[in-house]
């Protein structure tokens, strides 16, 4: 066994822990997880098949940890696991699982799949199985502090637009701020509106505010990859930060991934619990709606419908506030039937959207077709949505269908609603 | 071997030997699975209404949102045939007799028609899922010899106490000792196959549900 497999060997077995022994040994084979998986029903491929993706995993824990697993290895009836097959696995655990969770939503016998795939990444990332625009999208945000490689001077600059561009000072460094609010470089760049609406709504409900100049990210590549290691050096930053500013609260930004990664998989990292409260920005908007403090004037009169981003919803139990909010500015809202924890993904998560092989792309267009489904079933021409990676990658696919849909990001709605 | 002297050894030793494997068999399977722990999830935890484990394991034994129309065959196959096994195991007389004598425990059983029917409709519905396994794509995929070795397994015990009450294909007292024969090859057979779900879909839906329920989310 080669040195590389070795380190993915030891890697998988410190993973495994009790309730991915038990999905293993509970899996029949009904093959119901593949129905739950856009990448399965929007191309009707069994090899998508969620429960497949994690045929390697499987076998180093048949091969370690039972009996008659180690009894089939040392008389040749089981193979190990090999190079060749974890290159080959790397399009299924990486390009064609965006960690959305739906099949950890539908297995009978209880999996909770989507968990499994992501401690599997943690053998992939160690033996460096992992797609060229993820690995380099976590050394950039390793190295210069985001995944799109933007240091504090740009990001300076657009919260002094920001700033300018709304009467509101955005504060930076401030020790004792109530939030520390996170970004992440998506928004930044390709969306700073959202910064400005944040700013109208803290000064609207006076709550004090800053951002940290050395933790501004808060997309974590690492666990993307599937290093807690490098995981846990990107939290660790907004950690520091926080603790150093002695805020109350951490606000993640809309983004889903940066809410998992701070909220749920944060302080497992960092191996203690925080001594700040990590609120999604739809939450501390939800909160101001029900004191009262989010007045809103006017509404949007275009029929549309919401696509909840997965990591924030159905894996980050943001469950209420965001339909409860659009309502505040959707005169024509549409709830569709696959909602909520049920709604299904963009097709760009987990870090699949930092993947720009030509297959890889093709994939996400083909899969696209759910979204391109639920948008003509509802016969809208807008859609709102709360995290920049989702928009981006719905973005890409309604231009690859050409497809005149408006897309529209939930806390700038509300923003521009709002009662002066 | 004559088939009164099959029918004595399937009644003795050979139910001892498989009830003994398939005990120490359970038993080792829990604690090599059960033993390797989990870490504590360190997150603060966020409460919702109809999320916990124990919520998760009686919710996963309905068809989730959807699902029952993308999958009809699994859920209505899958319903029929595990309620006909627990009926004709738990409500048939000649079976409640047997845990009788095994355990003294006695309850009053259906009437044999109705088990008749029961046992039916479920060697139907197993053959409906066997056909479903063939034709579904994703299903056929995942198959391997194991899938359909425990099909055959399952299904030998149902078909041969059918076979042996009809009074069909063999004597009574050779279809009775086969039939007890392959219900003690289902025994052994359990700890080692994917027949174990039996046992672990209780700890896998309870993990799933109080991992979720700790992120305010009913799964």
């Amino acid at each position: 066994m080669s040195a590389s497999l070795e380190k993915v060997t030891q890697t998988l077995k410190e993973v495994i822990d009790a309730p991915i022994a038990s999905y293993f040994e509970s899996c029949v084979h009904c093959g119901l997880c593949a129905e739950a998986c856009l990448f399965y029903t929007e191309t009707g491929d069994p090899k998508y098949t969620p429960i497949h993706k994690l045929e390697p995993l499987r076998r180093v824990y048949e091969q370690e940890f039972t009996l008659l697993g180690r009894l089939k290895k040392l008389v040749g009836l089981s193979r190990p696991i090999s190079d060749d097959e974890l290159d080959q696995w790397q399009e299924l655990v990486y390009d064609s699982c965006t960690l959305c969770g739906r099949c950890s939503l539908v297995c009978p016998v209880g999996n909770d799949i989507v968990y499994m795939v992501r401690k599997f990444r943690e053998g992939m990332a160690v033996s460096g199985h992992v797609p060229e625009g993820i690995r380099s999208a976590a050394k950039r945000t390793v190295e210069t502090g985001g995944p799109m490689g933007l240091k504090w001077p740009a990001v300076a600059n657009v919260l002094r637009k920001a700033g300018e561009a709304t009467g509101v000072t955005i504060p930076v460094d401030q020790e004792g701020a109530d939030y520390l609010v996170l970004l992440s470089s998506m928004e930044i760049v390709n969306y700073p509106e959202y910064i400005e609406a944040l700013a109208k709504i803290f000064n609207k409900a006076k709550i004090s505010f800053t951002v940290a100049s050395d933790a501004f990210e808060a997309t974590n590549a690492g666990i993307q990859i599937g290093s807690s290691d490098l995981a846990k050096v990107i939290v660790s930053r907004i950690v520091d930060a926080a603790e150093r500013l002695k805020v109350k609260y951490v606000l993640s930004p809309e983004c889903g991934h940066a809410y998992m990664a701070i909220r749920w998989e944060g302080p497992n990292l960092i191996g203690r619990p925080f001594t700040f409260e990590v609120v999604h920005v739809l939450e501390l908007l939800d909160e101001l709606r029900q004191k009262g403090v989010l007045k809103m004037k006017g509404k949007l009169k275009d029929p549309l419908i919401l696509h909840d981003p997965c990591q924030i919803v159905r894996r980050g139990g943001v469950l209420q506030a965001p339909d409860a909010l659009i309502r505040q500015v959707a005169e024509n809202y549409i709830p569709i039937a696959d909602q909520q924890k049920w709604n299904w993904c963009c097709g760009g998560g987990g870090g699949a959207s930092a993947i720009h092989t030509e297959e890889a792309e093709a994939l996400r267009a083909r899969v696209f077709q759910i979204k391109k489904r639920q948008i003509e079933e509802a016969g809208v021409g807008t859609m709102v949505t709360f995290c920049a990676n989702c928009r981006i990658t719905m973005e890409e696919g309604l231009d690859h269908y050409e497809m005149n849909t408006k897309l529209l990001g939930l806390t700038e709605l509300l923003a521009e609603h709002l009662e002066d | 071997m004559n088939e009164l002297q099959f029918l004595t050894w399937v009644r003795g030793p050979g139910l001892d030997i498989a009830v003994g494997i398939f005990l120490l068999g359970t038993v080792w399977r829990l604690f090599e699975i059960y033993t390797l722990g989990r870490r504590k999830d360190l997150a603060a935890p966020r409460r919702a209404a109809g999320a916990s484990g124990l919520h998760t394991v009686f919710r996963r034994s309905l068809p989730p949102h959807g699902m029952l129309k993308r999958a009809p065959v699994s859920y209505i196959g899958g319903y029929i045939f595990h309620i006909g096994l627990a009926v004709i195991v738990f409500l048939g007389a000649p079976h409640i007799m047997l845990i009788a004598n095994l355990t003294g425990l006695s309850w009053p059983g259906l009437p044999a028609q109705f088990i008749g029917l029961a046992t039916v409709m479920t060697m139907a519905a197993m053959l409906a899922m066997l056909v479903d396994r063939i034709n579904k794509p994703a299903k056929r995929f995942l198959s391997t010899f194991e899938d359909w070795f425990v099909w055959a397994v399952t299904f030998l015990p149902v078909l041969t106490g059918w076979l042996a009450v009809q009074h069909l294909l063999l004597p009574y007292t050779t279809m009775l000792a086969l039939h007890i024969l392959s219900v003690e090859i289902l025994l052994i057979a359990l700890p080692f196959t994917k027949l174990f779900h039996v046992f672990t879909l209780f700890g896998s839906r309870w993990h799933n549900g109080s991992a979720n329920a700790r992120k305010g989310v009913p799964v």
